[in-house]
């Protein structure tokens, strides 16, 4: 085993119990439990005090459901069954401006689609919206662009954030092919509507710049026949049609991006990033806060899911097996196959939470001052609130 | 052949796809292995660019040309085969194509400059995925006279996107064709589709028995057969553990009643001292829960009506030994 260093803890109570914290985003690769600990920690917020806002992309109706929803759309629905806890909110927070003990917790999930047609509607007269809606082109990249979900998370944490309604917008980051999408895809898609590939679809003549000027000299015409062999003359029709319809637009669109990043470096946003305790979602969990450094976004700490922790655990793994092997080898001692059910099965979760254990360590090792708060595996799905409020219980530094 | 040796003999294109956190390229790796014994040549591909392929076989980070990456194990009739492995990005992807049917790879440094290459490989709505999946169609097709039977590789194994993407991923025809309803773009959809949507081709779906994943396997399947010619094929149960106890005491220890008794009866007999007996109590009982939903879960995937298969836990961490073992328990399976 390695050294053993422990980490920092990672106290959730404390960070949402601070009320200059606005946002929290989550974020980490997929099947690690995001959606559910982004519900969780907003649930325990509210029970603590705090407006909150969940902003989900996950489809999973069972989330809605745990928290009484039927389903959850674009729009935030308000969670009923939330109340104030016995834990209330420690002396060193910063309560104490008029808020009610009692907070309140709405949920709702990313319509990608949605949230880009309001977009258009709003910054476009409605026959000139019309027309963008029906475009084949924006009809297919407001669907299907990889990067939409991404931008458009962010669009809507913007407009969370502007609308002053909640104190805290807790964000589930879409389940992107890596984590890293998350931070890019927005930005490559504002770089594209903006772009000057855009620009020079519809007017080539006007595209300055040497480098350009240079491809053009070589021949303009081999880069429009070569878009014309990938993709036809119907297409680039469609996206001209779509650019010069959206050129009121354009500006916009990066601009937008730029205020949601900015609003992610700005004081009152954390990132949590989750992960559960396997090589490849620590892997990328460890790009995931290389890269939030490198951006100088403020990383609050990593939250490890499905920690095993036996409650025997003061029983090693070898002598629990050993002790099994003893008693199926002693006929004289009787049968006792509960025991030796009992034992095998502890043996093979003391392995797994060694193993676990290894991961962790390696990740403590690559970075030790990330603080960590661990999650214990859960032995049922979570169907209710008081599921999720379970999972809350772990949020605390004790 | 003459007789069914597994169940997917005439398939060459295999997809899988699984939740993230399911062991998708794990599987994917093993299946290639599995499909490779006996001498044949296996075409493992990867499409999103993580570098998994690598990580599994332990092996530097692979580019875009097929390499060869694991020998597989020999059968009583034939030699060992090959398991080659492909990192298909869609930029390499188009540049090939180019070359292919147009002779223009030197546009390629032209079209990066402009965007383009930003605007075809990540932005153009299906695009990316025509390319990837044709990629990989164009793999399954590959002559190569010198082999018998006449084809390049004998099954291509595709890492393929999740089963939330998976539909769509696989449906480039239709996302195309609502775009580009002529021209050469629409003509390799259509060809590439000839592939997906031929008995050739099937998806198949890495699930754990948990709730989520089972859900997005049992959505996914229906997905499929809604695309109309795009075949479900085997649902593959990973990371399986033994159960402790015969069902029938399980549901009791489920429900806490425990014979704790006996338990620290047993406990003495092993020479342990009865302070264990309550948290052994709680493990046995916390994976009598687990293992009784995941019986549930077990039961909706058989009666989705694809073949379930079922691969263990490798506890020791996943290395190139457990994947020759969970290669071996495939095939034990016919899962190939």
């Amino acid at each position: 085993m390695a050294d053993g260093r422990q980490p920092p803890v990672l106290d959730i109570d404390r960070l949402i119990d601070d009320r200059r914290n606005r946002i929290l985003v989550c974020c980490g690769s997929g099947g690690v439990g995001k959606t559910t600990t982004a519900a969780a920690i907003g649930l325990r917020a509210a029970e603590r005090g705090r407006h909150v806002v969940v902003l989900t992309v996950d489809p999973a109706r069972r989330l809605a459901q745990s928290m009484g929803l039927t389903s959850l759309d674009n729009t935030p629905r308000l969670v009923r069954g939330v109340g104030a806890t016995a834990a209330a909110p420690d002396a060193n927070s910063h309560a104490g401006n008029g808020e009610s003990p009692a907070g309140s917790l709405h949920a709702m999930m990313l319509d990608m689609k949605r949230t880009f047609d309001e977009i258009v509607e709003a910054h476009a007269d409605p026959d000139r919206a019309a027309q963008i809606l029906a475009n084949p082109f924006y009809q297919s990249l407001s669907s299907s662009f990889a990067g939409t979900q991404e931008y458009m998370a962010m669009e809507k944490l913007g407009q969370l954030r502007r609308a002053e309604e909640w104190d805290l917008i807790v964000v589930d980051t879409p389940p992107s092919r890596s984590a890293l999408d998350f931070l890019d895809a927005p930005q490559r898609l504002a770089r594209f509507l903006d772009g000057r590939l855009l620009r020079l679809l519809i007017t080539p003549a006007k595209v300055g710049g040497r480098a350009y000027m240079r491809v053009l000299n070589a021949g303009f015409g081999v880069v429009t026949g070569v878009l014309t062999k990938i993709l036809g003359t119907q297409v680039l029709k469609d996206v001209q049609t779509f650019v010069s319809a959206l050129d009121t637009m354009f500006g916009g669109f990066r601009e937008r991006a730029d205020y949601t990043y900015q609003l992610l470096r700005a004081p009152g946003t954390a990132f949590l990033v989750v992960a559960a305790p396997e090589p490849d979602a620590l892997r990328e969990a460890s790009y995931f806060v290389e890269r939030l450094a490198e951006e100088r976004m403020p990383l609050a700490g990593l939250v490890l899911n499905k920690v095993q922790r036996p409650p025997a655990a003061h029983l090693s793994a070898a002598r629990s097996l050993a002790a099994a092997e003893t008693l199926e080898a002693s006929a004289a001692g009787g049968p006792h196959p509960l025991a030796v059910a009992a034992l095998r099965l502890h043996a093979d979760r003391m392995q797994q939470a060694a193993a676990q254990r290894r991961v962790a360590e390696h990740f403590t090792a690559a970075h030790p001052h990330v603080p960590v708060a661990e999650i214990p595996a859960q032995p049922d799905d979570i169907h209710d609130l008081d599921g999720l409020r379970n999972i809350g219980t772990a949020f605390g530094s004790d | 052949m003459t007789t069914r040796d597994t169940d997917w003999d005439g398939v060459r294109l295999h997809v899988v796809t699984g939740k993230g956190g399911t062991g998708k390229t794990t599987v994917a790796g093993a299946l290639a292995l599995a499909l490779a014994v006996g001498g044949k040549k296996v075409l493992l591909m990867e499409v999103e660019g993580r570098q998994g392929i690598a990580q599994l076989f332990d092996v530097p980070p692979l580019p875009y040309a097929e390499r060869r990456i694991a020998v597989a194990a020999g059968s009583p009739s034939g030699q060992g085969g090959d398991v080659f492995a492909l990192v298909a990005d869609p930029e390499s992807a188009l540049l090939e194509y180019l070359e292919m049917f147009y002779s223009m790879r030197h546009a390629g440094t032209a079209l990066t400059k402009l965007g383009v290459m930003d605007f075809a490989t990540t932005i153009a709505p299906g695009l990316r995925d025509v390319l990837l999946t044709g990629k990989a169609a164009e793999a399954v097709r590959r002559k190569d006279p010198s082999r018998a039977g006449g084809r390049a590789y004998d099954a291509v194994v595709m890492d393929a996107p999740p089963t939330g993407r998976i539909g769509r991923f696989l449906n480039v025809a239709a996302e195309v064709s609502g775009l580009a309803r002529v021209g050469p773009i629409r003509g390799h959809a259509d060809s590439v589709q000839n592939v997906i949507r031929s008995p050739q081709t099937v998806v198949h779906f890495v699930t754990t028995l948990e709730e989520m994943p089972v859900q997005e396997t049992i959505d996914g399947i229906a997905e499929l057969r809604a695309l109309d010619g795009i075949r479900p094929g085997g649902i593959i149960v990973n990371m399986a553990r033994p159960l402790a106890l015969p069902l029938g005491q399980l549901e009791a220890a489920a429900d806490g009643v425990l014979d704790t008794d006996q338990l620290a009866m047993g406990l003495k007999a092993a020479g342990l001292d009865d302070s264990l007996v309550a948290g052994l109590a709680t493990e046995l009982s916390e994976q009598a829960r687990t293992a009784l939903t995941q019986a549930v879960q077990l039961r909706r995937l058989e009666d989705s009506g694809q073949p379930c298969y079922e691969l263990p836990w490798i506890s020791d961490g996943m290395d190139m030994a457990g994947l020759y073992r969970l290669a071996a328990r495939l095939k034990e399976q016919r899962a190939a």
